[in-house]
This record gives C-alpha cells, sequence and structure tokens, in this order.
C-alpha cells in the first residue's frame, strides 16, 4: 500500500467517525419527569398513584394525621406539636396557597376574588371562629364546595400548619393591646404601626 | 507495467487530502458549536398549546411561583402544573373563553396538557432545583424576570460555560434564603462580603461545585 492510499484511507475513517456525532447522549431512551412516553398507554410518563394506595409519609398509618377526624368527628386538638416555628410555616404556606382568595387576613377579598372568583366567608364570622382546627384540615383536604382539594399538593404537614395559622390568625384579628404580654408590649409601642414578628 | 496516471495526479492527490483535512477539521470545529446554538434560543418566546401568561398570573394577581412550580424547593425538577391547578380558578374565572379551550379539553378528556419545553438541558447533565433555592439561588438569576413575561423564554444560554460562571465563584450570586422567590431582588452593594458569609453559612462546599462529577453522573 503506498502513503497516499493510506492517507486517504486514515480521512475516510476520521468521517466515518464523525457520523458519531449524533445527539443520542443529549437524548437518552430514558422517561424524564413530565415527559410524553410511548412505553405506557396513556403516553404519560407521570404515573398517578394506584387506587387505594396509602401513604408512608409519617411511618405508620395515622387516620387522625390524615383525615383530621377521630371516630367520624372532626379533631379540635392538633395531631402535631404546635410551636412557632410551625405557625411561621403555616403562615408562609396560607400567603402560597390560600391569600389569593381567602385574602392575607382572612377576610376573603383577596385578588382572584376581586377578579371573579366566588366570594368565600370570612374566616372572622363566628361561624368559621367556632369552628376546629379540624375543619380547615378538613376543607382543605376534601375541597369545599367550589373549592378544589389542595390534598395532592400541599401535604399533611404542611395542611395541619396552615389550620392552625388560621386559627392564630383569627386571634390576631380580634385580639386587644391587653392580650399581648407586658414585655412584647413596649417593643410594639416602641415600633409604631411599622412592628412587624415576622 | 504502462503507466495509467500522468505524473501531475500526485499534486492532484495532495490538494484533494488537504481539501478532505480542513474539511474535516472544520466540521468538528463547527458541529459542537452548531450544537450549542440549537440549545440556545435566548430570548426567544416558545410557541404554547395555551397563551398563559405569568405577569397577569404571577405579578397582578400574586400567585407565588410555588402555587403552580409546587415541587421546586423539594425536588431536581420544578414541574409545570397540571391541567387540575388551572381548574382551582378556571372551573369559576373565565368560563367559555376561547383562550382556555385546549384547558377544557384536557380536563374533560383526562389528558395532560402538551407545554413544550422552554429549558431542557442534554440528558447528560444533571441539574436539581432544591439544591439551589435550599442554598440562596433565585429564580431570577437563572430564568430572569418570568414575573414581567407575557410569552415564555429562556433568559441565559444553559452552556456548561454559564453553569461554571457561578459555580466557581457562588458568593457572586447567592442571596439571603427569604429572598429567593423575589423576582424583583436587587443585589446589596456589597454582595462580595454578603455572599461569602452566605456561603459559610449554608455551607456551600466550593470544591464539590466544580467537580465533574457534580453534573455528569
Ligand atoms: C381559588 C380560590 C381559593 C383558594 C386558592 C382557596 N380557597 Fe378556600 N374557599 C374558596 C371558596 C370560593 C370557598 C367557598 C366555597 C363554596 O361555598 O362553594 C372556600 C371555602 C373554604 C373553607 C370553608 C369555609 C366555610 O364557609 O365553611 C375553608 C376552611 C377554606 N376555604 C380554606 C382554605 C385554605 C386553608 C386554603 C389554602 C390551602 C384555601 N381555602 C384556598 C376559594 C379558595
Ligand atoms: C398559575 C400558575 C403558574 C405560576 C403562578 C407560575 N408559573 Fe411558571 N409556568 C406555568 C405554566 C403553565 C408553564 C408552562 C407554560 C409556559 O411555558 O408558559 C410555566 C413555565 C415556566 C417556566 C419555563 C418552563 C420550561 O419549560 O422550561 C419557568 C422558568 C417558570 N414557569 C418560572 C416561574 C416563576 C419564576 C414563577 C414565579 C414568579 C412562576 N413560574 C409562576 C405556570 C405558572
Ligand atoms: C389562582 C387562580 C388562577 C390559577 C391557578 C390560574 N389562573 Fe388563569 N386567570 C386567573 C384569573 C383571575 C384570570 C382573569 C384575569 C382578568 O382578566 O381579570 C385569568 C386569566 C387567564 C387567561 C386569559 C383568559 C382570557 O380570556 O383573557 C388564560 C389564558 C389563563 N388564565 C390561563 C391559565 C392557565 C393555563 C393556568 C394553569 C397553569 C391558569 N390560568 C391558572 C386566575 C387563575
Ligand atoms: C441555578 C439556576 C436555576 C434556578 C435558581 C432556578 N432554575 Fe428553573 N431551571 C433551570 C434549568 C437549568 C432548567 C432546565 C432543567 C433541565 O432541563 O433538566 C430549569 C427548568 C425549570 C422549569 C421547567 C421544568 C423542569 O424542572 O425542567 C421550571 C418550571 C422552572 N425551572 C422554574 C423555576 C422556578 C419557579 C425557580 C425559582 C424557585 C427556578 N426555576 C430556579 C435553572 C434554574
Ligand atoms: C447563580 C449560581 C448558580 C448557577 C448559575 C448554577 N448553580 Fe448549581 N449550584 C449553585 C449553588 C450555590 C449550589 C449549592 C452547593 C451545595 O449544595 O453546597 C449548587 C449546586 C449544584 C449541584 C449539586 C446538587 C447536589 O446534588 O448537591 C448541581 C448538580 C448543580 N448545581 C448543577 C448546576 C447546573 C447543571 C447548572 C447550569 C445549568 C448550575 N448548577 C448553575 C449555584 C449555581
Ligand atoms: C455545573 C455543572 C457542570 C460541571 C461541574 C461540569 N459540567 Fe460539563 N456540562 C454541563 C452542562 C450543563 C453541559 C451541557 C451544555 C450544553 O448544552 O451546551 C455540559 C457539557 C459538557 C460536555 C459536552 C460538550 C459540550 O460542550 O457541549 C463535556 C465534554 C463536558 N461537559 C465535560 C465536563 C468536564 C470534563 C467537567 C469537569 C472538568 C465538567 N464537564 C464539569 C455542566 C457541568
Amino acid at each position: 500500500m503506498n502513503r497516499a492510499l493510506r492517507l486517504v484511507v486514515l480521512a475516510l475513517a476520521g468521517v466515518l467517525l464523525l457520523a458519531g456525532c449524533g445527539r443520542n447522549m443529549a437524548e437518552q431512551p430514558r422517561v424524564g419527569p413530565s415527559q410524553a412516553t410511548p412505553f405506557f398507554a396513556d403516553g404519560s410518563g407521570n404515573r398517578t398513584l394506584l387506587e387505594g394506595t396509602v401513604s408512608r409519609e409519617r411511618g405508620a398509618i395515622d387516620p387522625v394525621f390524615f383525615t383530621g377526624q377521630s371516630e367520624g368527628a372532626l379533631v379540635t386538638e392538633l395531631p402535631v406539636e404546635l410551636t412557632f416555628e410551625l405557625l411561621l410555616r403555616g403562615q408562609e404556606r396560607y400567603d402560597i396557597y390560600c391569600a389569593m382568595c381567602h385574602g392575607y387576613t382572612g377576610e376573603g377579598d383577596g385578588m382572584v376574588v376581586r377578579r371573579g372568583f366566588p366570594r368565600p366567608a370570612s374566616f372572622h364570622d363566628q361561624r368559621l371562629l367556632d369552628a376546629s382546627v379540624g375543619y380547615y384540615f378538613n376543607a382543605m383536604t376534601n375541597g369545599f364546595g367550589r373549592m378544589y382539594s389542595y390534598a395532592g399538593r400541599i401535604p399533611a404537614e404542611d395542611r395541619w400548619a396552615i389550620a392552625g395559622y388560621v386559627k392564630a390568625l383569627q386571634l390576631s384579628q380580634n385580639a386587644t393591646i391587653d392580650d399581648v404580654p407586658a414585655d412584647v408590649r413596649r417593643a410594639l409601642e416602641l415600633a409604631g404601626t411599622e412592628g412587624s414578628i415576622r | 507495467m504502462p503507466q495509467y496516471f500522468p505524473p501531475n495526479t500526485n499534486a492532484f492527490v495532495r490538494w484533494a487530502l488537504l481539501g478532505g483535512g480542513a474539511f474535516t477539521v472544520a466540521l468538528i470545529v463547527a458541529l459542537p458549536i452548531y450544537a450549542r446554538t440549537m440549545n440556545n434560543a435566548v430570548g426567544v418566546p416558545v410557541e404554547q398549546p395555551i397563551a398563559f401568561a405569568h405577569n397577569l398570573h404571577a405579578t397582578q394577581l400574586g400567585i407565588d411561583c410555588r402555587y403552580c412550580h409546587t415541587s421546586v424547593e423539594v425536588a431536581a425538577s420544578a414541574n409545570v402544573p397540571a391541567s387540575e391547578t388551572c381548574m382551582t380558578c378556571h372551573s369559576q374565572v373565565r368560563v367559555g373563553s376561547p383562550q382556555l379551550a385546549a384547558l377544557w379539553t384536557s380536563w374533560e378528556a383526562d389528558a395532560p396538557l402538551e407545554w413544550n419545553r422552554v429549558h431542557d438541558l442534554p440528558e447528560y447533565a444533571y441539574f436539581n432545583h432544591s439544591a439551589h433555592i435550599t442554598n440562596g439561588v433565585g429564580c431570577s438569576t437563572c430564568h430572569g424576570r418570568v414575573d414581567q413575561m407575557e410569552g415564555i423564554w429562556k433568559n441565559e444560554p444553559l452552556t456548561m460555560g454559564w453553569c461554571m460562571e457561578c459555580h466557581r465563584a457562588p458568593e457572586r450570586f447567592v442571596r439571603p434564603r427569604s429572598e429567593v422567590f423575589n423576582m424583583a431582588y436587587q443585589p446589596p452593594s456589597d454582595q462580595l462580603t454578603l455572599g461569602r458569609e452566605l456561603v459559610a453559612a449554608y455551607h456551600i462546599d466550593t470544591e464539590k461545585l466544580i467537580s465533574c462529577s457534580t453534573c455528569h453522573r
């Protein structure tokens, strides 16, 4: 074989190698989140839970924690420990998931209501002041009338945090200065109207 | 043995080889550049089955990103919302709007809406939202002012070079965790001082950030 022929063969081999420059590493034959796939009959890579699936989020099955009910009645006590952190978490989650309809203070005057959604009752109506934490948990878990369920979007822990926060919100809207502990009261007076516990 | 080729064929072969070589080199250089620009439609709005407007929903209505992108804090993927999330409001609001026809079709057929992807890394690169969100990297640092967008587009090229620009010096970009969802956040004038404090406070592992196996696993 002469040198020129050898070079031609090498160059051809180089061109053949280029054929490997596809995007097959970039698009691998696996299903990513929310991708379509011909593998399942409905063409969707995201699978829905099988009927009767039980959450194992909290170790063993805890009906009070997951349904807000005990022997058919709505619970009146939080099944989780009430801490300041829990209320802060509840406030954050309430502002994300509820405030656009129920309003930041719970009056039922959120932005989406002003743009055409049916107005919910104020959380400061006597009927709702009397309602238990279980009532709020239940409304989020199973939906309420025209309000859809949030069970698929908010984990149970956070639903309890929100329920706890709504009860705190109710207290806050009907509180007087006498409800504030003496040491905090001074700080409040110093901060004037700009005071915020956040 | 007779001479089949005249002597000037030698020059022809030499030129042909040179040309072939140059062509090969040009391809090797051009293909990756082409591949990168394919992934790089920065600032180009992407067609969607519904003209969903982030500026209307996120800014005018004040809906938090997490109301729809529920998994962004806890998972690698930031999920695009299911039709049920839209129907939470649109079962009552703007019913019968022609703009929402595709939503109703999807809802009634119990079939997912097929949104077109805007950001799409090649699958040999690994990305994780929660790792960034919990370490003080704001949505707007990577996605721009989505809350002001009427359509949706990519604000950054998402090349490896772009990722590394931050991974080599995260202190230039990190912000307090409480500001991650604040789309209008402006870094303070002493960003580097604050950034270094936050990198220490959040235990950001700067060695890991530049290791190949962090993103190619
Ligand atoms: C899309 C708007 C919207 C969102 C978001 C929303 N709600 Fe509602 N909610 C309503 C409406 C409207 C009603 C009244 C429904 C009816 O009467 O048909 C209601 C009813 C309720 C009730 C029952 C009130 C009563 O009158 O007894 C509770 C409790 C409640 N919501 C809590 C929540 C919580 C907690 C969240 C956040 C996780 C939330 N809602 C999010 C619109 C909304
Ligand atoms: C009312 C629901 C909703 C809210 C609130 C929302 N989004 Fe979206 N987002 C969507 C939908 C639906 C899509 C897909 C359609 C599209 O691309 O416009 C999307 C797409 C995106 C994408 C592009 C996804 C891709 O394909 O790469 C980004 C980035 C994004 N949203 C960021 C945000 C940020 C940041 C916020 C908070 C400011 C936010 N979104 C708030 C519903 C929402
Ligand atoms: C929290 C409530 C809420 C959610 C969730 C929501 N929207 Fe909306 N959307 C509204 C409201 C309220 C309007 C009407 C605003 C106005 O014009 O007054 C609207 C308007 C629209 C419009 C314009 C309709 C028209 O006729 O002009 C489109 C399109 C739209 N939404 C799509 C979506 C899609 C797609 C989703 C799901 C990703 C979604 N929306 C989720 C509240 C919501
Ligand atoms: C460090 C940069 C970065 C930050 C911060 C970031 N994203 Fe992303 N986002 C990306 C990249 C990269 C992709 C493409 C991921 C892929 O293709 O696997 C993406 C994709 C998405 C998608 C499409 C779905 C998906 O996960 O592929 C949505 C929706 C989204 N981001 C929303 C958000 C929201 C909301 C925030 C703020 C809470 C946020 N992102 C913060 C870089 C970022
Ligand atoms: C603005 C800054 C910034 C940008 C841009 C950025 N990152 Fe990061 N990234 C971080 C920080 C901060 C961390 C947290 C490091 C830690 O956990 O200690 C991180 C962590 C990671 C991790 C580690 C996740 C884990 O499992 O611990 C991966 C993977 C990653 N980034 C991939 C990417 C990719 C891919 C891109 C480009 C598409 C990108 N990042 C762009 C700042 C950034
Ligand atoms: C911060 C995450 C990150 C780290 C760390 C990282 N890469 Fe990448 N790499 C990427 C992303 C994202 C892409 C895809 C870029 C694109 O789509 O253009 C990529 C693409 C590549 C490619 C494909 C060629 C190209 O440019 O398109 C190679 C090869 C590569 N990386 C090698 C490496 C090596 C070697 C290292 C270690 C020195 C490394 N990467 C570290 C994120 C990373």
